[in-house]
């Protein structure tokens, strides 16, 4: 490693980690949330009816205080590229500030400049405009999450870029490959589909609370069909894009989808673990069995992955250590090979000094031959390749189960509430309220999943995090992550205090 | 259309386009302002509560203004972003604390059950007024001090001092700009007041803040300008690169870049000439003269340290590893790229204005904020 130094790495992806995660539990329920109280205020225009207005304006105020923190967290994240990430930051700047900056110029003055529209404008804009702010606020914070999960698809799996040994960076030679990239697209869809999950399931929640108190009962039962039947939809389609997500990760990342399914020795016609629990004694390379009580899908895996029951899915060990049969070269041929990329590097940089043309285009030659494995240059031995496999297969399990629930969830409590029946139902109803932090686990273990699962890398095969990160004492950012933490914290508690109450208080209690 | 450009003119559209979003946010900084004068406008609940309102709506735009300015600075001279940020951690780290605190506290004010409490919030809007706008004046500053670090053959930054970045805190030039940027946006925010609210007591304690603060103001803003006129510039040679001291490099700037000596001299008269209107004449129309005001003139300070061969982010540690346009910036490709994105700035300008315009229309007033469905800060 370039710098002090795993306490340092592990401290800023702590820092990271934790903002992400705060991050990540306020956006996902804006993302949804705008746009379900878009649809209530087009219903509200479109009927004249003054519940729906009520409806609307009550979920807004609940988005409101959501929404602040979100904010503040996604100004941290930013910044902490160049605070925490700052060898990343030049690294992969030309590429990555690219989309961040359309980011801000496309989504965020939309959302920002109709967010004040939106909640002050009532009485001063005419309805038709009020309703267009509020629909380009929903626009504007889906937008948003366009361009940031390009960047990180673009992290995932980078294209469109060449290194430039002369400014010791990746440059961008094609802005649309960045943009359409596969699996920027498949990220972009499936991660905004888990927060209108998470939206619908907020609703559903929520309404069903006030049907199990006999409360506001019109707007609770408008709610709950609002919510169900958007719920129901994106999490059907969220399951579509999770199936797209894992084509992706078997193709790209083949050593997060082994690490998702802890997978050790790969397999034709493999299966998916259903249920499992992974052996703690379980090592690279030994035969020791992988699960203790696993239940197994047969075939499913292989099919998942690659859309054929009867591929081969490389595991763990082959992926370290190479199989030959299956041309799966050991990783330590990487490993050697962006070595060569490394000390080419080097000598490029003393032939330029030097002036010595012939040497310097020599040493070009042989990182270009290299690049694709710069990365691996900087990693010691072929196990560094592999992801804490325990936190990525758990994650992806809980994420894949609670994502079936929630289908199952939403389809009763429509059809329950289209039949005029689901206050009968009242278990049904706390299980919808128990249900909305199940949507959030679900959330963050997607994020842990395709974040935790791709280490070591900051940018796939190109950047390990060790690399990437600024020149800082470790004590630095361990006092800042701890600053942060009590931050976020204190922040987290005095909004759930405050979105409680606000709920209790309900659409008849005005606008506190 | 942006191909037929050379890289150095990309490189300096793009700084243009940089100063521009500088002049902007200081600007929009008068939400800031106004938050260090939320006490000193009011003399009761409703008061107070109308001035939140009034800078409520608009605290999202200073937010995005910044989060552009970091993203635009990040695209287009990535050198900076890393070296800055990643290096002067600490300074960017208190900085970035009292933007957070700022963000909850709007809307959580007067929220029943909050938890911290309304005093709490409101000591974190005037943190993030006062001391947060000092740290970036003074961050800004070091534009022109320069800063303590070297960078590798990888371009990576390495800090020379243990104090990374508050040492800038150690440099007394550095508070004339801190503190001329905070009585800049307080006088900003007083016109803002006087625009937006309907409320005679406001007004009148609006304008005699702004007669106390340009007092305050003028010795800052007169002496940050008479340092940088003064002191030797960090300039660079545009064939060899090589950077070296250039006395009064500066002042020579303005005057060898007329268009930017005028501009900033006419943003000068113009806040000037706000100020005179709003406390001598009365007027209640001159946060927008104010305001394009204040963006020329912080625009003409960006172009004067960035353009003419000056290095804008200097090292002093090691001169020859001071940030320049041309060092500092992206690839050719993605400053084309780019470019064209820029195109939809205007746009967004235009909808900002008319979408401010048609909320501002009616001013706010005392009914307004006690209606009982009101969404109030």
């Amino acid at each position: 490693m370039l710098y002090e130094t795993a306490a340092s790495v592990d401290w800023a992806r702590a820092q990271f980690a934790l903002t992400a995660i705060y991050h990540f539990l306020f956006v996902p329920l804006t993302l949804g949330l705008s746009f379900i109280v878009a649809i209530m205020e087009t219903l509200y225009v479109r009927t004249n009816d003054p519940q729906w207005k009520r409806a609307t304006k009550f979920w807004m105020t609940l988005f409101a205080i959501n929404f602040a923190v979100g904010v503040a967290t996604g100004l941290i994240m930013e910044f902490e590229f160049g605070t925490n990430w700052a060898n990343y930051s030049w690294f992969v700047g030309d590429i990555f500030g690219a989309p961040l900056a359309v980011e801000g110029i496309l989504a965020f003055f939309m959302e920002s400049t109709f967010f004040a529209v939106m909640f002050f404008g009532w009485d001063k804009v005419s309805k038709g405009f009020h309703l267009l702010s509020t629909w380009l606020v929903a626009i504007g914070s889906n937008l948003s999450a366009l361009w940031i999960l390009v960047a990180n698809g673009w992290m995932q799996y980078p294209v469109g870029m060449a290194f430039n040994p002369d400014t010791a960076r990746n440059e961008m030679v094609s802005f649309w490959d960045v943009v359409l990239s596969p699996v920027a697209m498949s990220k972009f869809l499936h991660t905004i589909s888990s927060g209108y999950v998470i939206a619908g399931l907020f609703v559903v929640g929520i309404s069903g609370w006030y049907l199990l108190k006999n409360r506001d009962v019109l707007i609770a039962k408008r709610s709950m069909v609002v919510g169900a039947s958007f719920g129901l939809l994106v999490s059907l389609f969220l399951a579509l894009s999770g199936d797209e997500s894992a084509y992706n990760v078997a193709q790209k990342q083949p050593v997060k989808l082994a690490a998702m399914e802890g997978l050790y020795k790969g397999e034709t016609r493999a299966g998916i673990i259903a249920f499992g629990i992974l052996n703690p004694d379980k090592q690279l390379g030994d035969d020791r069995h992988e699960f203790y009580g696993d239940i197994e899908i047969p075939y499913a895996l292989s099919f998942l992955g690659y859309h054929d029951i009867d591929a081969f899915v490389p595991g763990l060990d082959d992926l370290v250590y190479g199989n030959e049969k299956h041309g799966i070269e050991p990783a330590q041929a990487r490993i050697d090979r962006g070595k060569t990329a490394v000390a080419a590097f080097k000598e490029y940089k003393a032939a330029v000094k030097a002036g010595d043309d012939t040497a310097a285009a020599e040493a070009r030659g042989v990182i270009e031959a290299n690049i694709a494995d710069f990365g691996y240059g900087y990693l010691e031995k072929p196990e560094d390749i592999v992801p804490p496999i325990a936190l990525t297969f758990y994650s992806f399990h809980v994420m894949v189960g609670l994502g079936s629930w929630f289908i199952l969830l939403f389809l009763a409590l429509l059809y329950l509430t289209m039949a005029n029946e689901i206050t009968r139902f009242r278990k049904l109803l706390w299980l919808a309220i128990w249900s909305i932090p199940l949507g959030y686990i679900a959330a963050e273990a997607g994020w842990i999943v395709a974040e935790v699962g791709r280490q070591p890398w900051a940018v796939q095969d190109l950047l390990p995090v060790g690399i990437a990160m600024t020149d800082i004492s470790s004590s630095s950012v361990q006092t800042t992550f701890w600053m942060f933490a009590a931050l976020f914290t204190a922040l987290l508690v005095a909004e759930i205090k405050i979105m409680l109450r606000q709920i209790k208080i309900g659409p008849d209690g005005g606008d506190h | 259309m942006f191909e037929a450009l050379t890289f150095l003119q990309l490189q300096q559209y793009w700084w243009i386009i940089i100063s521009l979003l500088g002049g902007l946010f200081v600007y929009i900084m008068f939400i800031q302002g106004g938050q260090t004068l939320l006490n000193q406008l009011s003399d009761n609940e409703t008061e107070k509560t109308m001035l939140v309102n009034s800078l409520g709506r608009k605290w999202e735009l200073g937010f995005t203004t910044l989060v552009l300015f970091g993203g635009a600075l990040f695209a287009a001279f990535p050198l900076f972003y890393a070296t800055s940020f990643g290096g002067a951690y600490w300074v960017w780290m208190v900085i970035l604390f009292c933007f957070i605190i700022q963000a909850v506290s709007y809307e959580y004010r007067k929220k029943p059950d909050n938890v911290l409490g309304q005093k709490t919030y409101e000591a974190f809007l005037y943190i993030n007024g006062s001391l947060g706008v000092v740290l970036l004046g003074i961050a800004i500053s070091t534009f022109f001090s320069g800063a303590d670090f070297a960078l590798d053959d990888n371009n990576f930054v390495h800090w020379q001092g243990a104090s990374r970045g508050l040492e800038a805190l150690l440099n007394p030039m550095n508070y004339l700009l801190g503190f001329a940027l905070l009585f800049l946006v307080r006088i900003a925010a007083g016109m803002y007041f006087i625009s937006s609210i309907d409320h005679a007591p406001i007004e009148a304690k609006a304008r005699t803040m702004i007669k106390r603060n340009i007092v305050w103001f003028l010795p800052f803003f007169l002496g940050f300008v008479a340092w940088i006129f003064l002191k030797d510039g960090f300039a660079y040679d545009a064939a060899t690169k090589a950077v070296s001291m250039v006395p009064n490099k500066y002042f020579w700037n303005f005057i060898e870049m007329p268009v930017v000596g005028i501009m900033f001299l006419a943003g000068v008269v113009m806040v000037l000439l706000s100020v005179f209107n709003t406390v001598f004449r009365g007027k209640s129309c001159c946060a927008w003269t104010n305001g394009v005001g204040i963006v020329l003139t912080v625009m003409a300070v960006l172009l004067a340290v960035g353009f003419n061969g000056t290095a804008f982010y200097p090292s002093t540690h090691d001169l020859q590893h001071s940030l320049t346009i041309e060092n500092a910036s992206g690839s050719l490709y993605t400053l084309t790229v780019m470019s064209y994105v820029s195109l939809m700035v205007p746009f967004v300008l235009a909808y900002i204005a008319y979408a401010w315009r048609q909320m501002d229309r009616v001013k706010i007033t005392e009914e307004e904020i006690t209606a009982p469905d009101a969404h109030n800060y």
